[in-house]
């Protein structure tokens, strides 16, 4: 191989930089921006996917602490995990695993991910849709957005959307979601960003539009959305088709297809990724973990619907790991899970638990700064049906960081896109 | 007995009663305006026509065994018999019993009289959300769809205390685990925030009165042989509940034994004493019948009076409808071809408006076979019935900005055109019998199909609530009409080949000429955005 090949080659796989700053990780530099020029033009190729775990996710049973076993015991005995069945993790005592997520801990050992302890909002609501209405818009708990959070900032970096799109420097949807309904997260001002699919090799040529809308009337206004969707479906069809075509073999790792519907989310994503588009953002989500009652079997609380829950995630992210990197890919993706509450610190009789506020978000990917942000939380020796986990972080504090340090975002438009200045956080 | 209080109706629709009113109801209130119905709501007035749709009917044959086959028999059950009549579930029935049911329910959506009551099944069951995933029990299932076909267009407070007490609700939604010792806070919160205060303006019930709601709740289980539901009194928090000033600071008092059960009366008499109650309903049977929009001054002069008439009226639901469908507001030219189809318009009001031909009861394995078919289609487009994808219902009918926007994407479209293409290919079929538009009978139902232009404009007049641009209608006759045909412009030939149908009707070279060429037409029409708004 000509040198000169060498380096175009390896530079859009994006791991030639370490080869010329003595040892510098990509790591490091994406966090320091030593060599803003470079950086720039890696973080271009950067993409976020975002794991919704639908029906608020018990963040007590799934990062536990430790170090305060008793409490925690006390609290949920019906359900609490045997301590010497807890998964361990590198130089972090004091905190432990879901014995579930034996593929989460491998990953943080291993420095590929981290956790970002009781994750919430100040007044936080304990309903299933208006609480998922907030994560995805970022609004204050009492505020009511029209718009996503990545939809904002999609259409912060591509303004013009969805008229001057495709285009040459933006020829691939800004967002995708797997699954059939887009999210409201990528709402956009007037159009979602995002592109819904359920299966990237089956798409089907919609015919020539022939008319041009401009009413003024309901069923105007509604036919324009229709016309523009066709035209966006076609549109978008060829380059999504491409690019799944493109990629031939994945990783072995992944579970058979229709085992695991978060694995063949992710699947689909690390093929479109590795296929060459530059979506930005992509949403994948899994049900669901409204667990009011039998959230374990009573008999070995190790086992039952939350284990099975969580053992999905840890299978589905360990594979798609293992898919970025055969796929050359790794450096470029970073993923988070979040959920839109935790549960509260008590069980209940039924061996489940009710609506809470703060959990943990897990975040992932070679990029990544990994270890525990944070402490666990706070619990009370003897907890009520009302004791709730406290926020250490806010929500937005997530978004900001990955908004600014993964994605390269101006702060000032991290500010705009969540109407406000929040803390960053040591994820990247 | 229906009162309405005059000062606060709706201005009445006085307008010259015209096919094009006709169809825009119909097509609104039942799945599909039918040809047929049309010409027979046009010889009414519109009073009578809407005492017709508002009529009650006799509770339908449940579904039947279709289920047999080489993995599997139902020794209690004989084929063709319901299943509805045995409390034995396993997992070996239960799968396919509930796709019975699937099934069922489609046909008779599919089968459906010049009645409201379907559609407003469906309005309850995404206000009344079980899945029949969680519910995990056929039987429970239909009984749960029975008890909303019964109640569909009667009293609203009491389908809320029925539903209450239903075995599929109660396991939905953790009323089974709850008890005194553990209230469940589900149902307590649901019952308030979804079904009956909401999440409007006016609603302000506090967490506390989610707690209260849950403590009164205790006490109801399901037997676990029979599927019905009872009152435990041993389950039931009998310690006095205190609400908010939202409720007016009522105090429920406990009550023990059986009479505890009582305290579920108090508290839908508490609840249903908050003038939102109607106001929520109306909101969301104007977004279901009218318009996802709802700005100030429709909440004024629609939502406010129609609340008026419901709370007038005891919360029974007819005079409601009476009151919507009646309105000059309703009938708005603006209100017209405003809603984009749910998945069940687009499937069932297709095969409805086509008259598209379904085995009989006789032959019930394909007839239910096929009924599921069309199923499985409207639940690809992401409206599975039995299933909304959780207890808030589907997005459309709820998610703003976009609502029933939502419904069409680049998942959802393609598939639709691909099943309306289906329609004219007969993709769909089952033992031999496909699914098929006849194109030509379709055809013969139009006033002068023997001309091209009237024939496009009849045909679209008749699919759309929209009116197609000249252009567009030019391109269609000549591109697509009359491509092949000796002489693309002329009219002649298209003439000459129609009239050749009614005379020589063994001709089969021109049968499948003429055929081809509709087939196209009614693809291409089925295709283009207009099709997707009712």
């Amino acid at each position: 191989m000509q040198r000169r090949d060498f380096l175009k080659n390896t530079a859009i796989a994006g791991v030639v930089l370490p080869q010329f700053l003595s040892g510098f990780s990509v790591k490091a530099m994406a966090q320091t921006s030593l060599i803003p020029a470079s950086g720039h033009d890696l973080t271009n190729d950067r993409v976020l996917v975002l794991i919704q775990l639908n029906g608020g996710n018990d963040g007590l049973n799934t990062v536990i602490p430790i170090d305060q076993y008793g409490a925690y015991q006390a609290a949920r005995s019906n359900i609490a995990l045997p301590q010497n069945k807890i998964l361990k993790l590198t130089g972090a005592d004091a905190t432990g695993l879901h014995p579930a997520l034996a593929g989460i801990q491998q990953l943080i050992n291993e420095g590929k991910a981290g956790i970002v302890q009781a994750v919430s909002y100040p007044k936080p609501n304990f309903s299933h849709f208006r609480a998922t209405d907030i994560w995805m818009t970022g609004s204050d708990a009492d505020k009511i957005l029209p718009t996503g959070w990545a939809g904002r900032y999609l259409n912060d970096i591509f303004p013009g959307f969805p008229d001057k799109y495709p285009n040459e420097t933006m020829p691939d949807p800004l967002a995708i979601q797997v699954g059939s309904v887009v999210a409201s997260a990528f709402q956009g001002p007037s159009f979602t960003m995002g592109l819904a699919i359920s299966n990237p090799g089956n798409f089907y040529n919609l015919i020539e539009d022939k008319t041009d809308t401009t009413s003024n009337t309901r069923w105007g206004e509604q036919l324009a959305y229709l016309e523009k969707v066709s035209r966006k479906t076609d549109q978008y069809a060829g380059v999504i088709r491409k690019a799944a075509l493109s990629v031939t073999k994945q990783s072995d790792k992944y579970p058979a297809a229709g085992k695991n519907a978060l694995a063949d989310q992710l699947k689909i994503v690390a093929r479109l990724v590795a296929g060459g588009l530059r979506t930005k953002v992509y949403l994948v989500s899994t049900g669901s973990f409204d667990t009011h009652a039998r959230q374990a079997e009573p008999d070995d609380t190790t086992t039952g619907v939350h284990a099975q829950l969580l053992g999905r995630v840890a299978e589905a992210v360990s594979a798609f790991m293992d898919d970025l990197k055969g796929l050359n890919v790794a450096d470029r993706v970073m993923g988070m899970t979040f959920s839109e509450f935790g549960r509260r610190i008590k069980s209940n009789a039924s061996g489940g638990t009710d609506h809470g506020a703060a959990a943990p978000v897990f975040y992932f990917g070679n990029a990544v700064k990994a270890g525990i942000i944070g402490t666990n939380p706070q619990l009370p020796a003897n907890a009520t049906v009302n004791d709730n986990i406290a926020m250490q972080h806010d929500f937005r504090s997530v978004y900001a960081t990955v908004l600014q340090q993964w994605l390269n975002l101006p702060p000032d438009d991290v500010q705009k896109v969540l109407m406000g200045q929040f803390p960053l956080l040591p994820m990247v | 007995m229906e009162t309405t209080e005059t000062a606060l109706q709706l201005v009445p629709f006085r307008g010259k009663w015209d096919d094009e009113d006709v169809k825009h109801l119909l097509k609104r209130t039942t799945f599909g305006a039918r040809p047929q119905d049309v010409a027979h709501l046009r010889t009414l007035s519109i009073r009578k026509a809407l005492n017709e749709l508002l009529t009650d009917e006799p509770a339908p044959p449940p579904p039947v065994n279709n289920y047999n086959d080489e993995k599997y028999t139902d020794d209690e059950i004989q084929p063709g018999e319901t299943w509805t009549t045995s409390i034995n579930y396993d997992g070996m029935n239960n799968g396919r019993r509930r796709n019975s049911f699937k099934a069922w329910w489609l046909g008779l959506m599919l089968n459906q009289n010049r009645s409201l009551r379907e559609k407003m099944v469906v309005f309850w069951h995404n206000h009344f959300v079980t899945e029949t995933n969680m519910v995990d029990n056929a039987l429970m299932c239909y009984r749960h769809n029975a008890l909303l076909r019964q109640h569909a267009l009667g009293n609203f407070k009491e389908l809320v205390k029925a539903v209450t007490k239903d075995p599929a609700m109660l396991k939905y939604l953790n009323g089974t685990a709850s008890n005194k010792k553990a209230p469940d806070e589900n149902y307590g919160r649901e019952l308030q925030e979804l079904f009956t205060v909401g999440k409007g303006p006016g609603s302000h019930y506090t967490e506390v009165d989610v707690k209260e709601a849950a403590k009164v709740l205790t006490g109801f289980r399901n037997d676990t042989i029979t599927y019905v539901s009872l009152f435990d009194p041993g389950r039931h928090d009998s310690s006095d509940k205190t609400f908010s000033d939202f409720y007016g600071n009522t105090i429920i008092k406990g009550r023990r034994g059986p009479e505890g059960e009582q305290e579920l009366d108090d508290l839908l008499t508490m609840i249903f004493a908050q003038d939102e109650v109607a106001r929520f309903i109306c909101r969301k049977l104007y977004r279901f019948f009218v318009y996802h929009q709802i700005d100030a001054d429709t909440e004024v002069s629609v939502i406010t009076p129609l609340a008026a008439v419901f709370r007038a009226n005891k919360y029974e639901i007819k005079p409601v409808l009476r009151e919507l469908f009646g309105s000059r507001h309703f009938f708005e030219a603006n209100n017209r071809g405003a809603i984009i189809k749910s998945p069940l318009d687009y499937t069932v009001g297709l095969c409805r408006e086509f008259g598209i031909a379904f085995p009989d009861a006789t032959n019930y394995a394909d007839q239910y076979g096929l009924w599921l078919a069309v199923q499985n289609q409207a639940s690809a487009m992401q409206q599975n019935i039995g299933d909304p994808p959780n207890v808030a219902g589907w997005p459309a009918y709820y998610q703003e900005p976009m609502f029933d926007k939502i419904w069409v994407n680049s998942d959802t479209l393609p598939k639709r055109n691909v099943f309306s293409d289906g329609m004219t290919t007969g993709s769909i079929g089952r033992n031999g019998k496909k699914l098929l538009i006849d194109v030509i009978a379709f055809t013969q139902t139009l006033p002068n199909p023997a001309d091209p232009v009237a024939l496009i404009d009849d045909a679209v007049r008749r699919l759309y609530m929209l009116e197609l641009p000249d252009k567009d209608k030019e391109y269609i006759k000549t591109s697509i009409l009359l491509s092949g045909l000796q002489d693309m412009k002329s009219d002649h030939y298209w003439t000459q080949s129609w009239q050749n149908i009614t005379a020589k009707p063994d001709d089969t070279v021109n049968k499948t000429n003429v055929t081809r060429k509709l087939k196209s037409l009614y693809k291409y029409l089925m295709n283009l955005p207009q099709y997707q708004l009712t």
